[in-house]
């Protein structure tokens, strides 16, 4: 014979329901407090904006402007928890074949097979893993970047910079080295450090 | 051998001189071509581009210093026997040699500096070259480019004739001599 194990075994069974029951009322009193205190976990969904802006610079040796440019093709979603950004996620996806930097030769060398290799990696993504907020409007984002079928953890940095009504938008920055990436083609003469600056604008 | 020219013969540091700009300006030519024929591969090409725009720049370098060695130097007699003609046609292939050692590499400072690209020339990865000063544009980029190629297929006849007088004086010595650039044809 097994002897059953009480919780609490100076209790009988009676009072070991009455308390029960005490405890369940008890909590769901207090329930309608908390989800007061925490509205966030009912975090809003963002679709992003065609209209956001995603730069990017390289350096290059000397004393020259370097690469600028753009991806203006860009898509996804973020969900945002107002009050609590850790429970925030976002995802976005670039168009390689879309670079732009307002020299056409310099753009199209950047989507053949010596850069982004467009053709066979069209897409460039991130998806967010873990938020941790920096600030009452900033964050740090960390993420898997895949390019060119390569897939790394970067971390970018992300403040609040408008909201109002449906819209959402973050100022997004990070430094992402591309010679993992199989990117490092012109390494030294350009630099392995590639800096976003990003504009990027959500609507509900 | 002497490390300067002799009345006779040219000295350690002409032959050096003249070898390694022979033989990275002989190398330039089939790199050069390469990196118009790579169009499929940028990569390839990029990479080739810099090979060939550092070892421009040394070629320069090289002729500039090798140009100062023979003002200051000594020339070597001319031998007796040699014809007139012969002669003349020697010190103007020479010396459109020299020219070519000068202007080829120009030209092709002249292409990185007016190409939209504005590609920098960081010689050998070690230090930046900066660009002559003159206007970017793509029809610069490609006069520059035309006359790039063009004297470099001049130079490329001109060093075939020039190798084919030497080895012609080697093996018909009774044409005239010549003051061998080749080890074993110093003489003192």
């Amino acid at each position: 014979m097994t002897e059953q194990i009480k919780p609490f075994p100076l209790m009988d069974d009676a009072m070991i329901n009455s308390l029960s029951r005490l405890t369940a009322t008890l909590v769901l009193a207090a329930a309608p407090a908390v989800l007061a205190l925490q509205p966030s976990y009912a975090a809003n969904h963002y679709r992003i904006d065609p209209a956001s802006h995603i730069g990017f610079h390289v350096g290059q040796a000397g004393d020259g402007a370097g690469i600028s440019g753009t991806f203006p093709e860009v898509s996804g979603s973020f969900d945002i928890d107002r009050n609590d950004l850790a429970h925030s996620s976002v995802a976005v996806t670039l168009r390689a074949g879309s670079i732009t930097t307002g020299q056409g030769r310099i753009d199209t060398f950047l989507r053949s097979n010596a850069v982004f290799d467009a053709t066979n990696h069209p897409e460039i993504t991130f998806r967010s893993t873990r938020v941790v907020p920096t600030g009452p409007k900033s964050a740090t984002i960390e993420g898997i970047l895949t390019a060119r079928g390569q897939s790394r953890k970067e971390a970018f940095q992300a403040t609040l910079v408008d909201e109002g009504g449906a819209r959402m938008a973050f100022h997004v920055t990070g430094d992402i080295f591309r010679m993992p990436y199989g990117m490092g083609i012109g390494v030294p003469i350009y630099s392995n450090v590639v800096t976003f600056d990003m504009q990027l604008q959500g609507r509900r | 051998m002497m490390w300067r020219n002799t009345r006779t013969a040219y000295g350690l540091v002409s032959r050096l001189l003249h070898w390694t700009v022979a033989l990275l300006f002989i190398a330039q030519i089939p790199l050069g071509f390469l990196t118009q024929a790579t169009a499929q591969n940028p990569a390839l090409q990029f990479d080739l581009y810099q090979w060939h725009k550092s070892t421009g720049f040394l070629i320069l370098a090289l002729a500039i210093l090798r140009i100062l060695w023979s003002l200051t130097s000594r020339k070597p007699k001319e031998p007796s026997g040699t014809k007139p003609t012969m002669q003349c046609a020697a010190h103007m292939a020479h010396a459109a040699l020299l020219t070519m050692t000068l202007a080829i590499p120009l030209t092709g400072w002249a292409i990185a500096s007016t190409s939209p690209l504005q590609i920098p020339s960081f010689f050998f990865d070690l230090v930046v070259i900066p660009n002559l000063p003159m206007a970017v544009s793509d029809s610069a980029e490609a006069i520059w480019s035309q006359l790039h190629a063009w004297l470099a297929y001049g130079a490329a006849a001109l060093i075939v004739m020039h190798a084919g007088a030497a080895v012609f004086h080697a093996i018909r010595p009774e044409a005239g001599s010549l003051h061998g650039m080749l080890p074993q044809r110093s003489r003192r």
